[in-house]
């Protein structure tokens, strides 16, 4: 006869609103690993999802996700003619927030060395990918936006004409891809007035100089567009991926590329771990203490749920004594309730987090090998918790019946 | 009518002195109490409150310890001056059996389930114990309310079920305190003349604190107490 089982069943409404309490705390501390996993995943998205072999990126930055790169886009040439390499794409990344519809609507913008890259490496999900150099665009579903679109970019209607899955940046914002120079054009967007500034701010630095007072048709020149001015660099990039030829090391690549004194090299695994650090990292350690804090803190409510359980049953317990049950009786009583309590709050954590976290406005992921942890921690903090009703019911004598 | 099996005790006890608190405050509850209760022998203890019937009775019953004696419970020496000399738990699900003015019944097992497990306690198979429960509970004329919960039970019906617990492992000696002060006359008439049948048919031995001076015909022998002393009833020795 399992008195556990038959004392639950007694006591069903309280046992299943128990149960209920604890399965949502254990869904937090589920929700937070989950949150830590989905960071992680989020940091690194990009990353594994291009597949570069090597990131090429501005001198002693840590570019481009974890800080500003700017390099020109000349380097792409460059590196190309470098002994090794495959291929190299220029590429772009930084976040715009603009409102769209009356939200707030904030876009990582992934630029594409188009038409080299067209973006075969993320998966369209609706509509279709990249097919014009322009004025086009695929988002992330997770942006709100739907395929058909059209949403006002540096002074230009872009289209939204298909939609990704899952593609998040580090910081949780939904990426969007379209081609380089359109992403350029958004970046380094100004508007009309601060052109005709800065284009006015040219004609009279010019007429300050030398140069420009002794050649009056220069000053022609600074008034039009910057494109036209040829002493002024090339566009700017974030990055230069490159794919290393089959047969050659990564590592002795990057070692040539690393030479050159205007930028740092990144194997892919080096990228990843910039990207780790830093932030993520202190995110990790900080969802890592709420998680201990709340493992705790169910802990604690667990043991005086089973302590208050016992204290109901203390008088029940001295029977059983009296009548001569041994103490294995009475610990399994007090002890399969802590499990069963563990067991089902746990089940119920997991059906409420399946349900619960896809609604999250960030990425939860729940692994495998995470759950089979939380179970085994479950498992201890069940067996704690039950030691403080256990301990009191040790104590109980049998002629506590007679009072 | 004399006990079936003159030989065989169930109880023997002699010196048995229980004090409680110490100083001012010190109760000489139990005054060196002797008695021998045989098997098959039904004993009526009678005493004015605060007597120490109770706590004479939690001394057989190896609930508390006296501060010195000797009791011996079926031909086995439990407690010797100072010191238990058995596991006490394994000894009361076997040998003893007890019955409170309460049924102090389990509340979430049904009173069949109160019964059987009495005998897994005492490792008997769960397909036996349930046979002999049904049994138990039929003696005892309750077998109809077997998958009650105790709730839903009469007191007179709980404390029957009680009764049945309390035989469940057939003890040697049963114990009952005031098992019939929560009843009406008439359904504590039946309860004592339940134990005179348990104490004969069963051939334990059983001894009943009671206040019921009506019922006192059903009993062998009557004893009383007063002040912690233990005494023969001068009309005891009348059956
Ligand atoms: N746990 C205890 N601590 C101190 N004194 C106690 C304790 N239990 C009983 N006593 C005292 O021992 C004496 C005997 O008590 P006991 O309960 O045995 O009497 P009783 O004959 O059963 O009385 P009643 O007929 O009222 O049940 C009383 O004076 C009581 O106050
Ligand atoms: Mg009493």
């Amino acid at each position: 006869m399992n008195l556990a089982i038959k004392d639950i069943r007694h006591n069903f409404g309280r046992f299943v609103l128990t149960s209920l309490g604890i399965g949502m705390l254990l869904m937090l501390v589920m929700g937070m690993g989950g949150i830590y996993r989905g960071l992680v995943q989020d940091a690194t998205l990009i990353v594994d999802r291009i597949d570069a072999d090597l990131w090429v990126v501005q001198k002693n930055t840590r570019g481009p996700f974890a800080e500003i790169s700017r390099i020109p886009r000349t380097l792409e040439d460059r590196i190309a003619a470098v002994p090794g390499v495959q291929s190299s794409y220029a590429f772009i990344s930084h976040t715009v927030q603009r409102s769209f519809n009356n939200k707030p609507l904030r876009l990582t913008i992934q630029g594409l060395s188009w038409p080299a890259d067209r973006g075969h490496w993320f998966p369209i999900i609706a509509g279709r990918g990249l097919e014009q150099a322009h004025y086009e665009m695929v988002a992330d579903k997770s942006s709100g936006l739907q395929p058909g679109d059209r949403i006002p970019l540096a002074k230009e209607i872009f289209t939204v004409v298909g939609l990704t899955e899952g593609m998040t940046s580090a910081a949780g914002d939904s990426m969007a891809f379209m081609t380089l120079l359109d992403a350029q054009a958004v970046q380094f967007d100004l508007p009309p007035e601060a052109i005709r500034i800065e284009r006015t701010a040219r004609v009279n630095r010019l007429s300050d100089h030398e140069l420009g007072r002794t050649q009056p048709q220069m000053q022609d020149h600074a008034a039009g567009p910057g494109a036209q001015i040829p002493a002024l660099g090339t566009s700017m990039v974030s990055a230069v991926l490159v794919q290393v030829l089959p047969g050659f090391s990564a590592d002795a690549v990057a070692k040539q590329i690393e030479a050159w004194p205007d930028v740092s090299v990144y194997t892919q695994n080096g990228q990843k771990e910039l990207l780790l650090r830093g932030s993520v990292d202190r995110a990790r350690r900080q969802l890592g203490l709420f998680r201990v804090l709340l493992i705790i803190v169910s802990g604690i409510i667990m043991a005086l749920i089973l302590y208050t359980l016992t204290l109901d049953k203390l008088h029940d317990i001295a029977m059983l004594k009296l009548i001569g049950a041994a103490n294995t009786v009475i610990f399994r009583l007090i002890m399969e309730q802590a499990m069963l309590l563990g067991v089902i709050g746990f089940g119920l954590a997991h059906i409420l987090g399946q349900w619960a976290f896809p609604h999250f406005p960030r990425r939860v992921l729940l692994l495998q090998e995470d759950l089979i942890v939380l179970a085994g921690i479950v498992v201890v903090i069940s067996v704690l918790s039950s030691l403080l009703g256990i301990h009191r019911a040790l104590r109980t004598e049998p002629n506590e019946v007679l009072s | 009518m004399k006990p079936k099996s003159d030989n065989k005790m169930a109880l023997q006890a002699e010196g048995l002195t229980k004090i409680y608190g110490s100083g001012n405050t010190e109760v000489v509850a139990v005054r060196n109490a002797a008695m021998q209760v045989h098997r098959g022998e039904i004993v009526a203890l009678l005493g004015p409150s605060g007597a120490g019937k109770s706590t004479l009775l939690t001394l057989l019953g190896l609930i508390q310890t006296p501060n010195v004696g000797t009791i011996r419970i079926a031909d086995k020496t439990v407690f010797d001056h100072h010191a238990l000399t058995v596991n006490v738990r394994s000894f009361r699900r076997r040998y003893l059996g007890f019955v409170f003015q309460k049924a102090n019944l389990i509340p979430f097992l049904t009173a069949a389930e109160n019964v059987q497990l009495a005998m897994e306690i005492n490792h008997t198979p769960p397909r036996q114990a349930r046979q002999r429960t049904l049994e138990l509970l039929e003696y005892l004329d309750v077998a109809d309310r077997a998958d009650y919960l105790p709730a839903k039970l009469s007191g007179g019906q709980q404390q029957r079920v009680a009764v049945a617990r309390a035989l469940a492992n057939s003890p040697t000696l049963l114990l009952a305190d005031e098992p019939t002060a929560a009843l009406d006359s008439v359904r504590g008439r039946q309860v004592m003349e339940l134990f005179r049948r348990v104490a004969h048919e069963h051939d334990s031995g059983v001894i009943v604190v009671t206040h019921d001076h009506r019922s006192l015909d059903v009993f062998d022998r009557i004893l009383e107490m007063e002040d912690g002393v233990l005494k023969e009833h001068p009309t005891g020795t009348k059956k």
